[in-house]
């Protein structure tokens, strides 16, 4: 999973990132780089629950990419980064990055993990968003959890193709074909154990179709859990102004830039962490004007109180948004 | 004064830091070091001191009597083990000259001078520890333990071992939701203090280490008052209050609570300690009894109802105000 965050003018000096050096550069098939991280002079990271993520330096951003480990205290990292030549820079950075460099990157953080009342998790990934499901399968196996992993892949460039065959046996179904993929996915969500949980991570239209198709079969909302790459499939936005109702203070918020992001350059700050929509630390309250909510982390209900604002990613529908700020 | 004595003063968490209290969202970053005018505690997440072992051996006592009060949801076994393997290392630091801890891979092996415990196992390999690594747990370390689930937007407290309970059951609250076990508690619904702790929680990043007080007040030093043995303690309240030994054998009781987002898990869990001191004992640091004795007073009823004050509250604050 990848998503590209634009680098804050600020960034938070405490939040005890991780210095980690380059031990092991791996090109898993071509456009896939895999890294190995360990802690310069050796030692035990974080553990982490399956599904976890860190966001990396990558030099003047910050992209988030999942950890494939089982999660369990172990001396090493690894992430996979699918180059993007497109894109916004981050996983050309990664790709450069050669053995024996030092980045820096966040403490694992959790936004996919397994449910542990689910009787059997039904894994779903496509293209590079087999990582966390690399994550989650191998944990599966580790703390043996019923679960089953479908995959789809481009013909030939299925990253870690024969590790996933040897630790999920006739566990996996690997698919090279869109058309094969979406019929497998059909099929596993109309026939499923009671107590299933469903997981997807992959490209967003991947993701809609798992998420209509168990809505159209009858799933529960809470039992479909989705890793979306957030951040970077948000469009620009509309141009809008927040008012500052305390100050008075009009701020204008761009196209292309964050509403976040505006408010530390008008020199206001707002606790924040992930700037992806997921953690819900940037929180503003709003007075008046509708909020155009486009993160994770607030509940429908929330959604339509229309109270509150995640400035990290949300916008607003109206041209001027009132913040109690 | 004895030594035992002024060192139980030094450690303890006098928990009031004005001539008020109410309940609030007091969390604050674990493993900073707190001083006391007595003293000072709070550098470790684990605590050990001069009764590890006597707690230990009153733990295996209760358990003995009362195997529910360790209870585990079957989806929680990953949190137990998860549980163990991130505490023993740091009970392995706190006492280097006492524990030791060897690590081959999943193989560990402990051995506790302080207990006489030397036990090999793998970890995630149940068969290896057979009465379960919250058991275990609970066999080395002073703390209770409660382990929390998160799903469905909220926490449910599906696992715990709670031997040294204050007027609560973990037999009766396991499998319950956070905002159910809180039920009970006075005006926290209306403050919203416990959905905010709850949201706080929940959004608690692997490995992240909080902590709170909260307090009471126990008849003698007895860590057992929990919901189960009520008959044994309950009447003690109100007998206290015409015995001349009263401030012998009236305690305020603190618990020092963390809160640990467990990594491999995702599971939130949650240690007790718990630290009696008898109001004599207290008296002994005056600013401690003048305060003490000023958010007695001040307590209102109904908090004071919940915790179980109401028989002796007038004659404990006569005593810590009498000149």
């Amino acid at each position: 999973m990848t998503a590209t965050l634009t680098a804050p003018d600020a960034l938070r000096a405490d939040d005890g990132r991780l210095v980690l050096e380059v031990a092991g550069v791996v090109d898993e098939v071509p456009g896939v780089r895999t890294l190995a991280l360990r802690r310069p002079g050796g030692g035990l990271l974080p553990a982490h629950p399956a599904g976890s993520h860190v966001v990396l330096d990558c030099g003047d951003r910050r992209n988030a990419y999942s950890l494939t480990g089982d999660g369990s205290a172990a001396d090493e990292y690894r992430v996979s980064v699918l180059l993007c030549p497109g894109g916004g820079g981050g996983s050309a950075f990664v790709h450069r990055l050669a053995v024996g460099d030092v980045v820096t990157a966040s403490r694992p953080r959790s936004a996919f993990a397994p449910v542990s009342t689910a009787r059997h998790h039904l894994l779903i990934a496509g293209g590079i968003g087999i990582t966390p499901m690399l994550s989650h399968a191998r944990a599966a196996v580790r703390w043996k959890r019923s679960f089953e992993l479908l995959y789809g892949h481009r013909p030939g460039a299925g990253a870690y193709l024969d590790e996933l065959r040897g630790l999920c046996g006739d566990r996996l179904a690997a698919h090279g074909s869109t058309a094969e993929m979406l019929a497998a996915v059909r099929a596993a969500l109309a026939d499923q154990p009671l107590g299933t949980h469903v997981y997807v991570c992959g490209p967003a239209p991947l993701i809609a179709f798992v998420e209509e198709t168990a809505a159209e079969l009858g799933w529960p909302g809470e039992r479909v859990h989705a890793e979306r790459f957030s951040a970077a499939d948000l469009d620009p936005g509309e141009p809008f102004t927040a008012r500052l109702a305390r100050s008075g203070t009009r701020v204008p918020v761009p196209s292309g830039t964050s509403l976040l992001v505006a408010l530390e350059r008008a020199g206001v700050a707002v606790p924040n962490l992930c700037r992806q929509g997921v953690c819900g630390e940037c929180r503003v309250p709003v007075r008046s004007g509708r909020p155009l909510h486009r993160d994770l982390y607030l509940s429908e209900t929330e959604r339509a109180a229309g109270d509150s604002v995640m400035c990290c990613v949300s916008r607003s529908v109206d041209d001027e948004l009132e913040l109690d700020l | 004064m004895t030594t035992a004595l002024s060192a139980r003063v030094a450690r303890f968490p006098f928990p009031f830091a004005t001539d008020s209290y109410r309940y609030s969202t007091n969390v604050e970053p674990a493993r900073r070091p707190t001083t006391t005018v007595a003293g000072g505690w709070g550098s470790g997440v684990l605590d050990v001191d001069d009764d590890y072992a006597a707690e230990l051996a009153e733990r295996r006592a209760v358990l003995a009597a009362d195997p529910t009060r360790c209870q585990e949801l079957p989806h929680m076994r990953v949190a137990s083990w998860d549980a163990l393997t991130t505490l023993l290392p740091d009970l392995a630091a706190l006492c280097p000259g006492t524990t030791v801890l060897d690590r081959d891979g999943d193989r560990w092996t402990w051995r506790n001078e302080l207990l006489g415990t030397a036990r090999t196992f793998t970890v995630g390999d149940d068969d290896s520890l057979p009465e379960g690594p919250l058991a275990f747990l609970g066999s080395q370390i002073q703390e209770d333990v409660v382990l929390l689930d998160q799903r469905e937007g909220a926490l449910w407290a599906d696992a715990g071992l709670v031997t040294f309970a204050a007027d609560w059951s973990m037999g009766f609250d396991v499998g319950m939701r956070f905002l159910e076990v809180h039920g009970p508690v006075p005006r926290v619904h209306e403050t919203g203090v416990i959905p905010r702790a709850e949201q706080f929680l929940m959004r608690l990043q692997p490995g992240e280490e909080y902590r709170r007080t909260n307090w009471t007040m126990t008849v003698d030093r007895r860590l057992d008052a929990s919901t189960e043995t009520y008959a044994e303690w309950g009447r003690d309240r109100r007998l206290v209050v015409d015995d001349p030994a009263l401030p012998d054998r009236l305690h305020l009781r603190v618990e020092v609570q963390h809160l640990i987002r467990l990594g491999v898990s995702n599971a939130i869990c949650f240690l007790i300690r718990t630290h009696l001191l008898s109001l004599r004992e207290l008296a002994t640091v005056p600013e401690w009894r003048a305060r003490f004795g000023a958010v007695l007073a001040e307590l209102p009823d109904d908090m004071a109802d919940y915790k179980g004050l109401t028989r002796f509250r007038a004659a404990a604050v006569d005593w810590l105000t009498a000149s």
